[in-house]
């Protein structure tokens, strides 16, 4: 049993850990560009420079801060629970990092395709959650508990709509021979090489969009790491190298889930002439693939830096409440309306409409929410027992 | 039986390898930063971050109850969303009447949450 990578046969474990190896390497170059782009496009959005003194143009800004963290002092609380403590960094990251092995990156170019490929990332992806809560129990603080409670709460609500909507895509793909629903990301996008699922399913890919922001705990839904309300979330008492892993995650994970959408929605390599390019030359083909690749997930990343300058942070009950009340249910019915149109065959026109449809709805559902006077956020505490009684 | 085995254990190879990576990548950081930076054991230093004072008593006490109506929502619905995956893969060859069995399923799973919704446990406060 022999893997092969650069036209090498080699054996799969050594082929599996090369692969692993160039996953590291693009992680951490993508998170140190991630975070030096990220402060420069806020800074350009607040007309600010952003950095500019360490190399040119500020670009040696991440390695810096790496330096300067790993030389910082490591400090943990006495009445920390230490197992948790130390745990809860290895929770956060490994399971961003296991994210890698399913995403494509160009025909060809990949750790692995899994058969359940979706799924894998799904149920991978969502174990950091338990590290958030890790990180804010084992603090001992109440900063960091009221945090990683917040993120619990928030990462659980929104995890539902984020594999629903991702589900209603899967059930599109159509494969040789009339088979619909795939699992396996490499032929999700192998099939978009004419048309990308997001002109079938345009309601899919907002929730999708909405739930991957509140899944990171970007703006507008960063109400478990507000500096504000909470100074930091469950990170308050981790310092040096151990805060900058959560910090690494959370650029990694940001890369994997725009990865992702990228791949599922927009046609990763395959769209537009993915496979037309590679079969008039490879070299070639392969870097456009990848050039693909980049420039959706680039522009996906973008427009979070961007949602992020525009938007101030979101109320805790309109949070709830947007994803149980309005992304959930529309959710469902864009999967019963696939469901329908798929069952008897129906043409793809429909899958476009309903889902268009439940779009437009949407827009009028945030629109209503928009426009009415703002009511207070609901009784003091205490209303619970009231409410048992009702 | 034993090719699919081995092309699954080949396919799986990776994750099980990628645990191993990602857990050595956090771990050479903290060991890097036990031979870089400065430590010094000052009883200061240990204490629990807050407003300048000491903190009365342990964090982990009185978590509010509305978590735990959203915790167990969530069960309900992911328990469903597993549900979904094997019957995305097959309804189409399933026919109709896969489909109107997770409909039916769906609706049912529909109503608890409209109980949930009128009861006011979506409602946070």
């Amino acid at each position: 049993m022999n893997g092969e990578i650069f036209g090498f046969e080699i054996n799969i474990w050594l082929d599996a850990l090369a692969r692993l190896g160039l996953a590291v390497g693009l992680m951490t170059v993508a998170a140190m560009a991630l975070i030096y782009l990220e402060r420069k496009v806020i800074a350009r959005f607040q007309q600010r420079l952003g950095p500019t003194r360490t190399g040119p143009a500020g670009i040696l800004q991440s390695p810096a801060d790496a330096l300067k963290l790993l030389g910082k002092e490591d400090l943990r609380p006495k009445n920390a629970d230490p197992w948790v403590f130390e745990l809860a960094p290895y929770f956060v990251f490994v399971p961003i990092f296991l994210v890698f092995v399913a995403i494509p990156f160009a025909f060809g170019w990949q750790i692995r395709i899994l058969e359940l490929g979706l799924l894998y990332v799904l149920a991978v992806s969502s174990i950091n959650i338990v590290g958030w809560v890790m990180a804010g129990w084992g603090s001992d603080n109440r900063y960091a508990m009221l945090g990683a409670l917040r993120a619990a709460a928030q990462g659980i609500s929104y995890e539902l709509p984020l594999v629903i909507a991702l589900v209603a895509v899967a059930m599109v793909v159509s494969l040789p021979g009339d088979v619909r629903g795939s699992l396996n990301l490499g032929e999700i996008v192998t099939e978009q090489g004419h048309i990308p699922y997001i002109v079938w399913q345009p309601l899919a890919f907002v929730i999708f969009y909405v739930a991957m922001l509140a899944e990171l705990n970007r703006t507008p839904f960063d109400i478990p790491v507000g500096e504000s309300e909470v100074v930091g979330g469950p990170f308050v008492e981790y310092s040096g190298i151990r805060w900058s892993m959560f910090f690494l995650g959370e650029y990694t994970a940001l890369l994997l889930l725009s990865l992702l959408g990228a791949a599922v929605f927009l046609g990763g390599w395959a769209w537009p002439l993915g496979e037309t390019v590679a079969e008039q030359n490879e070299i070639l083909g392969v870097l456009y693939q990848f050039g693909l690749t980049a420039a959706k997930t680039g522009f996906l990343i973008f427009t979070v830096f961007w949602v992020r300058a525009t938007m101030p942070r979101m109320r805790v009950d309109q949070l709830m409440a947007f994803s149980w009340k309005v992304l959930l249910p529309l959710s469902f019915a864009q999967i019963l309306a696939n469901g329908l149109v798929l069952v008897y065959g129906w043409p793809d026109v429909l899958l476009l409409l309903a889902s268009g449809a439940g779009l437009v709805l949407l827009a009028v559902i945030i629109d209503r929410a928009v426009k009415r006077p703002a009511e207070r956020p609901g009784r003091p505490s205490g209303a619970l027992e009231g409410e048992a009684a009702t | 039986m034993g090719q699919s085995l081995d092309s699954l254990f080949s396919g799986y190879l990776p994750v099980l390898l990628g645990a191993v990576v990602g857990f050595f990548l956090v771990f050479s950081a903290l060991v890097a930063t036990r031979l870089l930076a400065p430590f010094s054991a000052e009883r200061e230093k240990g204490t629990t971050y807050e407003c300048g004072m000491l903190p009365l008593r342990r964090a982990s006490t009185n978590i509010g109850v509305r978590f735990y109506l959203y915790a167990i929502l969530f069960v309900l619905f992911d328990v469903e969303a597993v549900f979904l995956f094997p019957w995305m893969l097959s309804f189409v060859e399933l026919g109709a009447a896969a489909y109107y069995q997770m409909l039916l399923f769906i609706l049912v799973l529909g109503a608890g949450l409209a109980y949930a919704w009128k009861k006011g446990a979506l409602q946070w406060r």
